[in-house]
């Protein structure tokens, strides 16, 4: 979206679409073309790039959140949390009740979640928003206290809870598809809309540039700040009933736990800048099929899943660094003669 | 906003007899932000003392820092990060990494006077990577530390993913030995050597031109690079002190504990993080202490304590306490800053 039309090789979204395509050639050679084989049983599609798919939808919605939140400069470091918290008030409510398997049980269980999720969310942009406080901090206090709340829902047992139609929200199809990577589509799709075919992102992201000149210059920054955090914490639940759902258990210390990482990661390297002001849905898409696609690798070409988190910090660096001395190099044509710009001490 | 010079406010020329008188009851509003968790430590040693008996014995205070040692260390480093308004998310998995890595050598009959180097030396390599990354690439702190993070882990993965035990005689008696200066105060080796740390920690920070550059850049990067100082070495070499203490703080651990398991320290970067808030250091740079930073781990430790002995409150209150303890402060620090700045 902030691509230039300069050249492929200038955009930002060049280095992650290389490892991306990379990885599914490696990938493509290591299984020699398992991978990239669609087989369609009971009118369902499966493969390794559905499974991708599948498992990247709860990450993808957190991510978008993520994104929104980054571009005004701000993170969200509470959404494993949330995550945790969504799946273990869901699960609960539906284990408690004496007709499990209802639709109306099922409905009244998401809409009490995501409720709370949204709850949650207005907490987080209340502390960022009204009072001030640094975003890292302001979700660091829910991030450290949310899994003892969602221990305290789950009264610290992982709950298991048999029903079907709360099972179709991480595992269902429709017309062949996964429902969660249509939700998740969806989500990005709406995302996109409202804030690329609106003045809203705009408004993102030059509250992200300059939250007291945006002010000065109407637009109303606190409100903004404030959405974006609201949205945060609701795609989080979304990704939470998913998960929940594909396991079927709220379990409330492993549920989520380091999404608000890979989520930002995704942000990352979708070139989306952490210091605000600017953002990019297509390369957060990006971002999160790279992740995806890296663990999905990892389990394929057989390594064991323990040495994920070394496969991914090289990829984070790399990405980074590729990113970073173009960056430099533009800057430096830019201000050739004038004196080094040190960015901004963020108050 | 967040200067890290600040007058006492009655220190007005023209006041001077009166001022004086008064100045006693002033403390300079650098303190302030560390009265919270003194505060808060009296407000629990009292809780405590009112509600359990032995609470208020020595034994419970040197168990304290025999427990919180290498908290107290991360503490240490991650104080020179965040006062230059960086972070360091990598403390937890370098702990685990270094533990794992001593507890591996010493698996395969390498002496101790090889692995305790080579356990701190892990997490120096790492800090000056991050340093590197963050000053000379100019990717933001969170972002390289995140990597850092990850590499780490995973490379404790690849050395093993079980737990190593340690029967070395030098590790064994780190563990075991009490210096006891009476039947109930003691230190642990990992104590004494934590708080070498915060001693070396505070004299470098206040009485050594590093410490000086520190905070000076913490307060405005701009500045501090106007002024001459030695901007990009400085920020590179926090990461470097920090990584180091997390080397150390993953030996003491290991030590501690007499094996070393990848899965150690995870999520310990967020608790390190909430003591030193809690500690009353701005996220922001520029304004804070080591000593506030060993105050909140203190603070961090009695809550656990607390908690044990409260017995039927399960281990999950802590989170929420520790959640609403930073809550708490970090509002009274906002409040202090907008009160500093009319």
């Amino acid at each position: 979206m902030t691509a230039p039309k300069t050249g492929l090789l200038r955009s930002p979204l060049f280095w992650p679409l290389a490892a991306l395509v990379l990885l599914i050639v490696a990938n493509t050679v290591a299984t020699s073309g398992k991978f990239l084989t669609l087989r369609i049983q009971d009118d369902h599609i499966y493969g390794p790039l559905v499974d991708i798919l599948r498992n990247g939808s709860s990450l993808l919605l957190v991510a978008l959140g993520m994104t929104l939140v980054i571009a005004t400069r701000g993170i969200d470091l509470s959404v494993g949390a949330v995550v945790a918290i969504a799946g273990a008030v869901a699960l609960t409510r539906i284990a408690s009740s004496p007709n499990p398997g209802s639709v109306s049980t099922v409905l009244s269980a998401i809409g009490v979640a995501l409720g709370l999720c949204l709850l949650l969310g207005v907490w987080n942009g209340f502390l960022v928003s009204v009072v001030g406080i640094q975003p890292i901090i302001a979700t660091l206090i829910l991030m450290t206290a949310g899994r003892g709340i969602a221990m305290l829902i789950t009264g610290g047992f992982i709950t298991t809870v048999t029903s079907a139609p709360f099972r179709i929200l991480g595992s269902g199809y429709w017309l062949g598809v996964p429902v969660s990577a249509l939700i998740a589509t969806l989500v990005f799709a709406v995302v996109a809309v409202a804030t690329r075919r609106t003045a809203l992102g705009m408004l993102v992201e030059s509250v992200g540039i300059n939250p007291e000149a945006s002010r000065m210059a109407g637009v109303r920054s606190r409100s903004i700040i404030w959405t974006v955090y609201i949205a945060c914490g609701l795609f989080a639940g979304l990704a939470g009933l998913i998960i929940a759902s594909n396991t079927m258990a709220a379990d409330a210390n492993n549920a989520g736990l380091f999404i608000e990482l890979d989520a930002i990661l995704a942000v990352v390297i979708g070139g989306t800048s952490l210091a605000g002001g600017k953002f990019s849905l297509t390369g957060t898409l990006v971002g999160v099929l790279v992740i995806q696609t890296l663990s999905a690798t990892v389990t394929f070409v057989g390594i064991p899943p323990t040495v994920t988190p070394l496969f991914k910090a090289v990829v984070v660096i790399a990405v980074c660094l590729l990113q970073s001395p173009k960056a430099q190099a533009r800057l430096a044509a830019r201000r050739q003669a004038t004196v080094p710009i040190v960015s901004e001490v963020t108050a | 906003m967040t200067s890290s010079i600040v007058l006492v406010p009655d220190a007005e020329p023209d006041a001077a007899p009166r001022g004086e008188s008064r100045k006693k009851w002033t403390l300079d509003r650098r303190y302030l932000p560390v009265l919270g968790p003194v505060l808060v430590l009296v407000l629990i040693f009292a809780l405590g003392g009112a509600r359990y008996d032995n609470f208020l014995s020595g034994r419970v205070i040197s168990n304290l820092l025999v427990n919180n040692a290498s908290l107290v260390v991360l503490a240490v480093g991650m104080t020179f990060v965040i006062l230059t308004g960086g972070i360091d998310l990598s403390v937890g998995s370098v702990v685990a990494l270094s533990g794992v890595l001593a507890a591996w050598l010493f698996q395969n009959g390498w002496p101790a006077f090889l692995v305790i180097p080579l356990a701190i030396l892990v997490g120096t390599v790492i800090g000056t990577g991050t340093g590197y990354l963050v000053q000379k690439f100019e990717i933001q702190p969170f972002i390289a530390t995140l990597g850092a993070m990850f590499f780490a882990r995973g490379a404790s993965f690849v050395i093993s993913e079980a737990s190593i035990p340690i029967s070395d005689p030098t590790i064994k008696w780190i563990a075991s030995t009490r210096i006891r200066f009476s039947e109930e105060w003691y230190l642990s080796v990992s104590g004494v050597i934590a708080l070498v740390v915060v001693a070396v920690g505070f004299v470098a920070l206040h009485y050594t031109r590093l410490g000086r550059t520190v905070y000076a850049i913490g307060g405005s990067e701009q500045s501090a690079l106007l002024m001459g100082l030695p901007v990009a070495r400085t920020k590179t070499l926090v990461y470097v002190i920090s990584g180091t203490c997390a080397g150390l703080a993953g030996f003491l651990f290991s030590a501690d504990k007499s094996s070393g398991w990848s899965l150690n320290a995870v999520g310990m970067e967020l608790d390190v993080i909430a003591a030193v808030v809690i500690g009353g250091t701005l996220l922001t740079g520029g304004s804070g202490f080591v000593l506030g930073s060993v105050l909140g781990v203190l603070v961090l430790g009695l809550i656990q304590t607390i908690i044990q002995f409260e017995g039927t409150l399960s281990s999950w209150w802590t989170r929420i306490i520790i959640g609403i303890l930073l809550l708490v402060f970090v509002v009274l620090q906002r409040l202090l800053v907008l009160r500093r700045r009319t």
